[in-house]
C-alpha cells in the first residue's frame, strides 16, 4: 500500500473511478427517482435541493440519469474488455508459445479485425440483429480482442526468452502448461494495466454508439444516450448535454489516470529502469 | 600533495549507507585497484570521485584532486571531469551512442576537452594508440566487436589527456582473450602517458595483473589495503583471505567412482540456422554446430571451453533437448535421438544448470514448486515421495528445506545457483549439463559451487558436461576438455596436459590470455 501511495496519480485515478462505480452500483436498487418516471410537468427544472442536476424533457432526474447511465456505461466497457481479455490473452499466448503458423495467423487475424473500427462491427451488428447494449457490447469486446493478443505476446516473448521457461520444458510441460504456469503470471500485470486501459476507451466508444443510436435504447439509458437526447436541446437547455458529457470526461480521465499509476506501481519493466541502478 | 585523494568518503541512500569511511590518495602514476563483490560500494565510490552519484544519494567526505576540493557546482565538475578524470564504463554498448560512429563521439571528446587540440590531427592518433585503425572511425558502435567497442571507449577518455583514468570493470562483458588484450593496452597506456589508474574490479587476478596498491572492499567499507603481493600474498582479513581461495579453484580431491562405460554419445551433431528472410534475402545458413562428434563416460566430467558464440550452448541445447539437430544425431544410454524427440522416458536421466540464477526461476511461483517441476517426469511418486525428493535435493545442496515456501527474490546468487543445481538433482540424472555454472556468481561464492558440485558427482556419482569460458575453474573440476571453435571441437585432452602444450592455435590462444597467478 506504501507503494500506491507513492503514485499519486495512481490514488487520485482509482478513488475517482472507484466514486462512479459504487454510485452506479447504488443506481442498482435505489436512485433518487426512477428513471422511468416520466412527469411532463415538471420537465426542464434548473438545479434545485430536490433535482440536484434538473430534469430532463421528460421530467426525468437527472442524478437517476447519470448513476443509472453510468451503470450502463460501466457493464458494457467490463462486458467488452471480458470478451477482449477473454479470447485475446489466449490467443497472444498461443502466439508466444507455439511461435511458427499459429503466430502468424494470431498476428494477421489481429490486424485484420484491426482494420475495422468498433463503430463499423457495431453497424454490420445492428444491421443484422437490430440495435441493443449487447451487439455494443459485442461489438467492443470484438474490437478489444487483437489489442489484448497484442499485449499478451509481447509481454509473453519477453518472458519466454528467461532460463525458468527452458527449465519448464525440459521438465516435460507442454505449450499450454507453460503458457498459463509460467507466462500468464508474469504478464498479469501487464494485462490488468491493458484492462483499465481498454476499460476507458470501452466507455467512450459505447458513448460513442450509443450516440449514433447503434447501442443501449430506451427505456434504458446510458451516458452516451443522454448526450443524444439532449443535442437537439443543448442551445436552450446546455446543462442537459454538459452533466452527462462531464461524467464521460471524468471517468475516462480517471481510469486513465489510473492505467498510468498502475502501470508505473506494477510493471516490474518500469520498475527496473526506475531502480537506482548503481548497485553492480 | 597527492593527485587524488579521498578522506572518510560516504554515500547515503535515505537510511541505507552505502559507502563509509572510504579514505584513499593516489599518486601520479600510480595503479590503484579497487577490489569488492557486487554491491560492495565500489562502483558508487568511483561515481563519487567523478561526481556522478545519483540524485538520490547524499555524499559525505572530502575528495580532493591536487588538494583541490572538487567542485559540487555540476557545470564546474563537469569540465574538471573532461580534463583531468578519463572514465571507462563497464558495458560500451550502453556507454557509447548508438546512433553517432565512434570516430564522431571520439571528435566530440576532442573538441569538449579545450587542450586545443586538432580534431583530424587528434582523431588518428588516439585510435592508433588504442589499437583501432582509421577505418574504423566511421563505425557505428554495433558494427565493432565489444573488445573494440572498449577500445573506443579508451580513446575517448584518453581524448583530454587526462591525469586520472577510473575503469569500472572494463573487461567484465569481453571473452578471455579480448579481457587480456584490453587489460594490457590500458596498462600500457597507463605507463605511456604516466597516467595514475583507478581500477575497479571483481576479479583479483586482473588487479593483481595491473595495480600495484589495491583495497579490498566489503558492504561498503575497505577491509585491506596495501601492496598487492602483499595484500594477496599475506592476507590479513578473514574476507581477504577468503576471495583469495575463491580465485585459487582450490577444490578437495574426493574419491570418485571410477569412469564407466559411454553414457553420451554425439555423432556427427550439426545445427544450422535459417538467415533472411522466409523468401527473399535467404542466405546461406549459418551452421552454428559443425559436425561435432564426442563421447561421455558415465562419472566422468568433461568440460567444453571456447570462446562466446563458438557454438558450445547451442551444442548443450541440443543435447538436453532443448533443440532440434539439422543433421547427425546422439544417443543417451544406447537410444538414438536428435534433441526434442528425446524420449519422455530418458528425459529425467539429462537436466541442465543455467548460468544467469536470476533467470532461471518464476519470480511467481514458491522455490518448492519450482523444484517440484521436474517430478512430473517422474510417473508414479506419490505426494510423500516427491517430498522427500525435494527435501533430499534441497539438503544435499547444503540448504535448509523451510526455504522452499519461499519466493526466488528472497535468495541471494549463489544460493539459487544452488537451488538450480537442487532442481537438477530432483529427477536423479545421470547426466547434468553446466551451462557456465559459476560465471555469473560473485567470486567468493564461486569456490562454494564449484566444491559443492565435486562433492555431488563423488556422492551420486553424476556425469558432468561442464560449459564455461573460464580455464582455472576447468582446471579444477573437469577430467577432460574439449576445445570448441566456431562450431567445430578442435583439441581435446586432459586439462593439464592440454593447457601446458596447447596445439591449436584457439587453444594457445586461450592459454596465453589467462592472467598470471595472484603471488
Amino acid at each position: 500500500m506504501r507503494g500506491a501511495l507513492r503514485h499519486p496519480s495512481l490514488v487520485l485515478g482509482l478513488t475517482a473511478s472507484g466514486l462512479f462505480a459504487v454510485l452506479a452500483l447504488v443506481s442498482l436498487v435505489w436512485t433518487p427517482y426512477a428513471i422511468a418516471d416520466i412527469d411532463i410537468g415538471r420537465r426542464f427544472l434548473g438545479p434545485s435541493l430536490n433535482h440536484w442536476f434538473g430534469t430532463d424533457n421528460l421530467g426525468r432526474d437527472m442524478v437517476s440519469l447519470i448513476m443509472s447511465g453510468t451503470l450502463t456505461s460501466f457493464v458494457v466497457a467490463a462486458l467488452a474488455v471480458g470478451i477482449g481479455a477473454g479470447v485475446g490473452v489466449p490467443l497472444g499466448l498461443a502466439a508466444a508459445a507455439w511461435g511458427g503458423v499459429v503466430e502468424w495467423a494470431v498476428l494477421r487475424l489481429s490486424d485484420f479485425v484491426f482494420a475495422f473500427p468498433a463503430i463499423i462491427v457495431a453497424i454490420l451488428i445492428t444491421t443484422l440483429f437490430g440495435p441493443s447494449a449487447i451487439n455494443a457490447i459485442l461489438a467492443i469486446g470484438i474490437f478489444n480482442i487483437p489489442v489484448f493478443a497484442r499485449v499478451a505476446r509481447g509481454g509473453a516473448l519477453s518472458i519466454k526468452t528467461l532460463d525458468f521457461v527452458a527449465a519448464a520444458r525440459l521438465a516435460g510441460l507442454g505449450n499450454w502448461a507453460i503458457a498459463f504456469r509460467h507466462l500468464l503470471p508474469n504478464i498479469a500485470s501487464l494485462i490488468i494495466v491493458q484492462g483499465t486501459i481498454q476499460l476507458s476507451l470501452g466507455i467512450l466508444a459505447e458513448a460513442g454508439l450509443s450516440y449514433i443510436g447503434l447501442g443501449t435504447q430506451p427505456p434504458a439509458t446510458s451516458l452516451g444516450l443522454l448526450l443524444r437526447d439532449a443535442q437537439s436541446l443543448f442551445l436552450l437547455h446546455p446543462s442537459l448535454s454538459l452533466v452527462p458529457g462531464l461524467a464521460i470526461v471524468i471517468i475516462v480521465v480517471a481510469l486513465n489516470l489510473a492505467g498510468d499509476g498502475l502501470r508505473d506501481a506494477i510493471d516490474p519493466r518500469l520498475k527496473q529502469q526506475g531502480g537506482t541502478g548503481v548497485a553492480s | 600533495m597527492s593527485l587524488l585523494e579521498v578522506q572518510n568518503l560516504a554515500v547515503r541512500f535515505g537510511d541505507h549507507t552505502a559507502v563509509a569511511d572510504v579514505s584513499l590518495t593516489l599518486e601520479r602514476g600510480e595503479r590503484f585497484g579497487i577490489i569488492g563483490e557486487s554491491g560492495s560500494g565500489k562502483t558508487l565510490t568511483a561515481l563519487a570521485i567523478t561526481g556522478l552519484l545519483p540524485e538520490s544519494a547524499v555524499m559525505a567526505g572530502a575528495i580532493r584532486i591536487d588538494d583541490n576540493p572538487i567542485p559540487s557546482d555540476e557545470r564546474a565538475m563537469a569540465r574538471l571531469r573532461g580534463k583531468r578524470i578519463g572514465i571507462v564504463f563497464q558495458e560500451p554498448m550502453t556507454a557509447l551512442n548508438p546512433l553517432m560512429p565512434i570516430g564522431e563521439q571520439i571528435g566530440e571528446a576532442i573538441r569538449l576537452s579545450d587542450i586545443g587540440g586538432v580534431e583530424h590531427i587528434e582523431l588518428p592518433l588516439l585510435l592508433g594508440e588504442v589499437g583501432l585503425e582509421n577505418r574504423h572511425a566511421q563505425r557505428f558502435p554495433h558494427q565493432l566487436s565489444g573488445g573494440q567497442r572498449q577500445r573506443a571507449m579508451i580513446a575517448m577518455a584518453l581524448a583530454s589527456q587526462p591525469d586520472i583514468l577510473i575503469a569500472d570493470e572494463p573487461t567484465s562483458a569481453l571473452d578471455l582473450i579480448t579481457q587480456r588484450l584490453v587489460l594490457d593496452l590500458i596498462a600500457e597506456l597507463c605507463t605511456r602517458r604516466k597516467m595514475a589508474l583507478l581500477f575497479i574490479s571483481h576479479d583479483l587476478k586482473s588487479v593483481a595483473a595491473l595495480c600495484s596498491r589495491v583495497a579490498v572492499m566489503h558492504d561498503g567499507r575497505f577491509v585491506e589495503v596495501g601492496k598487492t603481493r602483499t595484500v594477496f600474498g599475506e592476507p590479513r582479513e578473514a574476507y581477504t583471505k577468503l576471495l583469495v581461495a575463491a580465485a585459487e579453484f582450490k577444490t578437495p580431491l574426493r574419491d570418485r567412482q571410477p569412469i564407466g562405460e559411454t553414457l553420451l554419445e554425439v555423432r556427427g551433431l550439426t545445427r544450422d540456422y535459417r538467415q533472411g528472410g522466409l523468401l527473399f534475402g535467404r542466405k546461406k545458413p549459418l551452421r552454428a554446430v559443425d559436425s561435432v562428434c564426442f563421447s561421455i563416460g558415465q562419472a566422468e566430467s568433461v568440460a567444453l571451453v571456447g570462446p562466446s558464440g563458438c557454438g558450445k550452448s547451442t551444442l548443450a541445447r541440443m543435447i538436453v533437448g532443448l533443440d532440434n539437430a539439422s543433421g547427425g544425431q546422439m544417443a543417451l544410454s544406447g537410444q538414438t535421438y536428435h534433441g526434442r524427440d528425446l524420449p519422455t522416458g530418458l528425459r529425467r536421466d539429462v537436466s541442465l544448470v543455467f548460468q544467469d540464477p536470476f533467470g532461471s526461476f518464476d519470480p511467481h511461483l514458491t522455490i518448492g514448486q519450482s523444484l517440484a517441476e521436474p517430478l512430473r517426469l517422474e510417473q508414479g511418486l506419490s505426494l510423500d515421495q516427491q517430498n522427500t525428493r525435494l527435501i533430499e535435493a534441497v539438503q544435499a545442496v547444503g540448504l535448509d528445506p523451510q526455504m522452499m515456501g519461499r519466493h526466488p527474490h528472497a535468495f541471494s546468487g549463489g544460493q539459487r545457483q544452488r537451488l538450480a543445481i537442487a532442481r537438477a538433482l530432483v529427477t536423479r540424472p545421470k547426466l547434468v549439463v553446466l551451462d557456465e555454472p559459476v560465471s555469473a556468481l560473485d567470486m567468493s561464492v564461486r569456490a562454494d559451487v564449484l566444491a559443492l558440485l565435486a562433492q555431488l558427482q563423488a556422492e551420486f556419482g553424476l556425469t558432468y558436461l561442464i560449459i564455461s569460458h573460464d580455464l582455472d575453474m576447468v582446471r579444477a573440476i573437469a577430467d577432460r576438455v574439449m576445445v570448441m571453435d566456431a562450431g567445430k571441437i578442435v583439441e581435446t585432452g586432459e586439462p593439464n596436459q592440454l593447457f601446458a602444450a596447447p596445439q591449436h592455435a584457439l587453444t594457445r590462444e586461450l592459454v596465453e590470455a589467462r592472467l598470471p597467478e595472484l603471488v
